[in-house]
Order: structure tokens, then C-alpha cells, then sequence
């Protein structure tokens, strides 16, 4: 009955039906609008997980072939950070930021912007300049990966914590929005169901009373008509005999 | 003649070198080495040879380049002696020896006064070779009148750098230029210097700063390929000596690519097997990556070659150079064993070079 499980506090009106009938449709649109974005996102979410093992499988790869790189370098030329360091004068590789969306959520991707030129080509000009382009490269890539890395990584986090709110959301509806407007409808209609009995009892007994009442009356008319004609009847007949003392005689069937 | 007198000054000194270069690591030690898992291991291998415990001390997690420090910090300390007990001509001549690397710690020091670094961070990374007294003094000076008024002039260096620095301004010249034209003026005064002793000095000491010469004019014409250095400067940096002098250096300064390199080092028979394989693949970039490292490591088995043939005379300073330069190259082979055990990259283990 309508006792059971939670429901809203109004009033059982065939307009608040209406109303929480609607309600109940919506909850349910939403609900399987939610659940699809939800398949979307964990459909994305897997796959950025999978992008982001490959990823770090590849990062473990190229940043050991950088650092073998950079001992390439310190085998051809001996220490060049600080020459390096002191020369750079120009970020020729940057990131930049845009956005992207995922059914609704937006997802931060970094992008790699490299300007060509740089600031220490002569570095190592008398001795392992090779090495030092070579290391240059190398360790380019390696921030690339970084960076593709970092997006992922990003990526990853944001869509776990938006999985997990639409999910939140989901079971909410789900579990509470719905079986609480289902509760209200029902309230609502053994309310409204209520009172229909209630209205057509009293009809009835209403009915039955006028019924009553009609039938009293009708009976009462027939009796005075039917006594009318008889105190006529003696009332000519008294005319005739003795109608100067009317008020004298008791008449019992003269209720007035 | 030269023989007679020799060893009056400098026979104790020659002695002490050959006994040190009897410490340089051998092909068998190189073998071992190589076999280590860690670092750990490496330096017990270590301890059994001349360098002993100099890692005793540190401690646990060696890295490279600490290994790198103290093995030059043996080496230094050995040169250090030499120095100290050496007599003239011999000493003028170790002189020379530091003088590359006081051209290195001077442009270090430029680098960072321009760019407004810490002194004592400077000076920490100084080449410990290369020390001078006025050093610190360096980091004083903001343009390049006062640099080379208050202190340059006081050190040997002033002639070289009175040629390249004239009147233009530092900011204006990248430092990289300036280090060689300075080196470029270093080498030619030491061979020019190397020329005013006798004659076994001389020669030795001749075919090893030709050797020298030549090599950074093949990779200043190489390293440059691609970059804003043009011809005439490029031109500029090369040494006045070395067997490619003049005419290979004139073919150099206008060559575009690695072939035209080649070309020119055809002349000169020993240079020519250094280009021998690298012809083979079509031009570009792509090869010039693998190309240029072999060439390097074939410019290091001539330079070990040339020193170690320099053991072969006796009576002449060349040892001392070409000790200087074997330990060296003895450190960077340690340094590279050392970062391929840290990095687990066994199958580069065996590029360095051995020595003896």
C-alpha cells in the first residue's frame, strides 16, 4: 500500500498526479540517458587505460634510451649541462592545452608544439656535437611520450571521478528517485481510489436517503390525499348535518 | 745529444710517468670490468688495480659521475706532482698541457657571469686541471674590456684571447665560437711552442697536435652542417696546423655534407680508412646519425694509437702529453662501463676503448 517506502509529502490530487506522473517519465528518460553516458565514459575509460599502459610501457623504453643517450654524450664531450643549461635561452618545445569532449565531459589534451631552431646547436661543436643533436632527439621523443602520457594520465583520473559521480547518479535515480515517485503515484491513486469509494458511498446513502425521503413523502401525499377526500366526504356530509359545530368534534384522522 | 742531457733534469720525472702508465688499466682488467652486475661490483674489480680504494669512502649508491670526479681527481693529483718536480723547459710544458682546460673553465666562467649564476657553483665545476689563481676573479667582470683588462691579461691565456675577443662584445658572439677560436689559437701556439724544443719532443709532440688539429676541423665542419655557423666563420675556427692544413681545410670550410668531408680527408692516408664504410649509405640526415658517432670513436682509437706510439721514445716530453690524454680516455672508458652497468645496456659494453 501506500505506507510502504518513501513518497513524497503532497497532496492527493488527480493534478499532483499528473504532475508526479511526469516526473516519474522524466526520472526514467534521465535515468537511461545517464546509463548510456555512463556505458560511453566507461567505454572511453577503458580504452585511455589501455593507451595508458601502453604508454607507460613505452615511457620505461625511451627514457633508457635517452639517459643512454646523455652517457653517449658524457663519453664524447664530458659534462655539457651546464653549458646547455646557460645557453637555452628559447623553450623550443611546448605544450599546449585544448579541450576535448566526451559525452559532456571535458577532457584536457596536451599537445606537443615544437618551434625548430635551437639556441646550443653549437654546443660540442669541437667535440660530440653529433652526440649532443642525437641526445637532443632522443630526449625530445622521451617528452613527447611524457606529454602524451600526461594527457592520458589526466584524461584517466578526470573520467574515473565523472564515472564515478554518473554512477552515483544512476543508482540514485534508479533506487531512489524512482521507486519514490512510483511510491507517490501509488499513494496518490489509492488515495484518489480512497475517496472514490468514499464519494460513491456517500452518493449511495445519499441516494438512499432521498430514496427514502421521496418514498415517505409520496407516502404521506397519498395518505393526506386519500384522508382529503374522506374529511370532504364528511365534510359535505357534515355540511349537510352538522356543520355548525366543526370545531367541537374531534376528528382523529385530521392531523391539523 | 739530446739523450745525453735528458735524464740530468727530467729523467726521474720520465721514469715516474712510465711507472703510472704501467697502471693503466689493461685489455684483461677492461675484461672484468665489463663482467660486473653493479656498480658495487665494479668498484671491487676496481680496487684490484692501480686506482685502489679511491671509492672507498662513498657511499653506497655510486653513481657515475662520482666515479668519473675521483678518477680524475687521481689524475690530477698525479699530474699535480709531476708539475711540482718538473724543471724548465719540462714545465713550461705541463704548462701548456692545463692550458685547455683553463680555456674550458674560462668560458664556463663566462657562460655563467653572463647569465648571473653563483660563483662557488661555478667554480665547483671547474675542470680541476685547469685552476688558475685569478679565477674566481672572472666571475667579477660584466663585458669583455673588463674581463680581459683585469683578468685575462694576468693569465697565459691573454694572447689567445686577445685575438678573438677584440671588439666585439660577448653577448654578440656565441661563447661556443669564442671557446674555439681560443682553442684553435691554443693549439697552434703549443706546436708552435712544441717546435722550439729538440727534436724527439718536437716530432711526437708534432704528429699528435696535427692529429688534433685535424680532428676538430673534420668535426667543427661537421658539427656545423645545419646550423647558423657560416663557411667564413666556420673557416675561422679551424687550427693553421694538422696534415689537412691548408688545402684540406680550404675544401672543409665550403663543404656542405658529410661526402665533401670525405673528400677531403682522402688526401691524408691514415683519415682516409675513418670515412671508409661511412660512403656506402645514400646522403641526409638519417645517416649522418650513425655515421658521426663511429667516425668519433675512430678519431678516439687514433688518438690512443698516437699516444701509445709516444711511449715508444724515450727521452722527450711527448709522454706526458699523451699520458695526460690515455688517462683520459682510461676515465671516460670507466665512465661509460660504469653507465652501461647502471643502465643495463650490456650489449654497448664493449665500445669503449682499450688502451694497452
Amino acid at each position: 500500500m501506500s505506507g510502504t517506502g518513501a513518497r513524497e509529502n503532497i497532496f492527493a490530487t488527480r493534478m499532483a498526479l499528473t504532475n508526479t506522473k511526469l516526473r516519474l517519465k522524466g526520472a526514467q528518460t534521465g535515468h537511461s540517458l545517464l546509463a548510456k553516458k555512463r556505458d560511453a565514459l566507461t567505454t572511453r575509460f577503458r580504452a585511455i587505460l589501455k593507451k595508458v599502459d601502453e604508454a607507460k610501457r613505452k615511457m620505461g623504453r625511451v627514457m633508457q634510451l635517452a639517459s643512454f643517450s646523455m652517457a653517449e654524450v658524457t663519453y664524447a664531450t664530458g659534462d655539457i649541462a651546464y653549458l646547455v643549461q646557460e645557453q637555452a635561452k628559447l623553450a623550443t618545445f611546448r605544450v599546449k592545452s585544448k579541450q576535448e569532449n566526451v559525452s559532456g565531459v571535458v577532457l584536457p589534451a596536451f599537445e606537443v608544439d615544437r618551434v625548430p631552431g635551437s639556441d646550443f646547436n653549437l654546443t660540442g661543436l669541437g667535440r660530440g656535437g653529433q652526440q649532443i643533436m642525437k641526445a637532443k632527439e632522443v630526449y625530445a621523443k622521451a617528452i613527447e611520450t611524457l606529454v602524451e602520457l600526461a594527457s592520458l594520465q589526466t584524461a584517466f583520473t578526470i573520467l574515473d571521478e565523472v564515472i564515478r559521480a554518473t554512477n552515483r547518479r544512476v543508482n540514485a535515480i534508479e533506487h531512489v528517485v524512482i521507486p519514490r515517485l512510483e511510491n507517490t503515484i501509488k499513494y496518490i491513486m489509492s488515495e484518489l481510489d480512497e475517496m472514490d469509494r468514499e464519494e460513491f458511498f456517500r452518493l449511495k446513502k445519499v441516494q438512499g436517503k432521498k430514496k427514502r425521503d421521496t418514498a415517505a413523502r409520496d407516502a404521506a401525499a397519498q395518505k393526506a390525499a386519500d384522508s382529503s377526500s374522506a374529511v370532504n366526504q364528511t365534510f359535505e356530509v357534515q355540511s349537510e348535518g352538522e356543520s355548525a359545530d366543526l370545531l367541537s368534534s374531534k376528528d382523529t384522522d385530521v392531523i391539523f | 745529444m739530446e739523450a745525453l742531457f735528458f735524464n740530468v733534469d727530467n729523467g726521474f720525472l720520465e721514469a715516474v710517468v712510465r711507472g703510472y702508465k704501467a697502471g693503466v688499466l689493461t685489455q684483461n682488467q677492461y675484461a672484468n670490468l665489463a663482467q660486473c652486475e653493479t656498480l658495487e661490483d665494479f668498484r671491487t674489480q676496481l680496487s684490484a688495480t692501480d686506482y685502489g680504494n679511491f671509492l672507498a669512502n662513498e657511499p653506497l649508491p655510486i653513481s657515475t659521475s662520482t666515479i668519473a670526479d675521483k678518477a680524475t681527481q687521481i689524475l690530477v693529483d698525479q699530474f699535480n706532482y709531476l708539475r711540482n718536480n718538473a724543471v724548465q723547459p719540462l714545465a713550461k710544458f705541463l704548462e701548456y698541457i692545463t692550458y685547455a682546460y683553463m680555456i674550458d673553465n674560462v668560458v664556463l666562467l663566462i657562460t655563467g657571469t653572463l647569465h648571473e649564476r653563483d660563483t662557488h657553483e661555478l667554480l665547483e665545476r671547474c675542470h680541476p686541471l685547469g685552476v688558475f689563481d685569478t679565477m674566481p676573479a672572472l666571475c667579477v667582470a660584466t663585458n669583455v674590456e673588463e674581463l680581459y683588462q683585469s683578468v685575462l691579461v694576468e693569465t697565459p691565456l691573454a694572447p689567445y684571447f686577445r685575438d678573438c675577443l677584440s671588439a666585439t662584445d660577448l653577448d654578440d658572439l656565441n661563447i661556443e665560437i669564442i671557446r674555439n677560436t681560443v682553442y684553435k689559437a691554443y693549439l697552434e701556439d703549443f706546436y708552435y711552442f712544441c717546435s722550439t724544443l729538440p727534436s724527439p719532443t718536437s716530432d711526437v709532440m708534432h704528429k699528435i697536435l696535427a692529429f688534433e688539429a685535424d680532428r676538430r676541423t673534420v668535426n667543427i665542419t661537421i658539427n656545423s652542417f645545419n646550423t647558423e655557423l657560416s663557411k667564413e666563420q666556420r673557416a675561422k675556427l679551424f687550427p693553421a696546423i694538422g696534415r689537412l692544413w691548408p688545402e684540406g681545410n680550404n675544401q672543409l670550410a665550403r663543404a656542405d655534407e658529410i661526402d665533401q668531408v670525405r673528400v677531403a680527408c682522402e688526401n691524408i692516408s691514415e683519415y682516409r680508412s675513418f670515412f671508409s664504410d661511412l660512403g656506402g649509405s645514400g646522403g641526409g640526415g638519417g645517416y649522418d646519425d650513425n655515421a658521426t658517432p663511429h667516425l668519433e670513436d675512430r678519431f678516439f682509437r687514433m688518438e690512443v694509437h698516437l699516444n701509445k706510439q709516444s711511449f715508444m721514445h724515450q727521452f722527450q716530453y711527448g709522454i706526458f702529453y699523451s699520458y695526460m690524454k690515455l688517462k683520459e680516455q682510461e676515465i671516460r672508458n670507466l665512465t661509460w662501463i660504469a653507465e652501461c652497468i647502471a643502465q643495463d645496456a650490456k650489449d654497448r659494453i664493449q665500445d669503449f676503448i682499450p688502451i694497452f
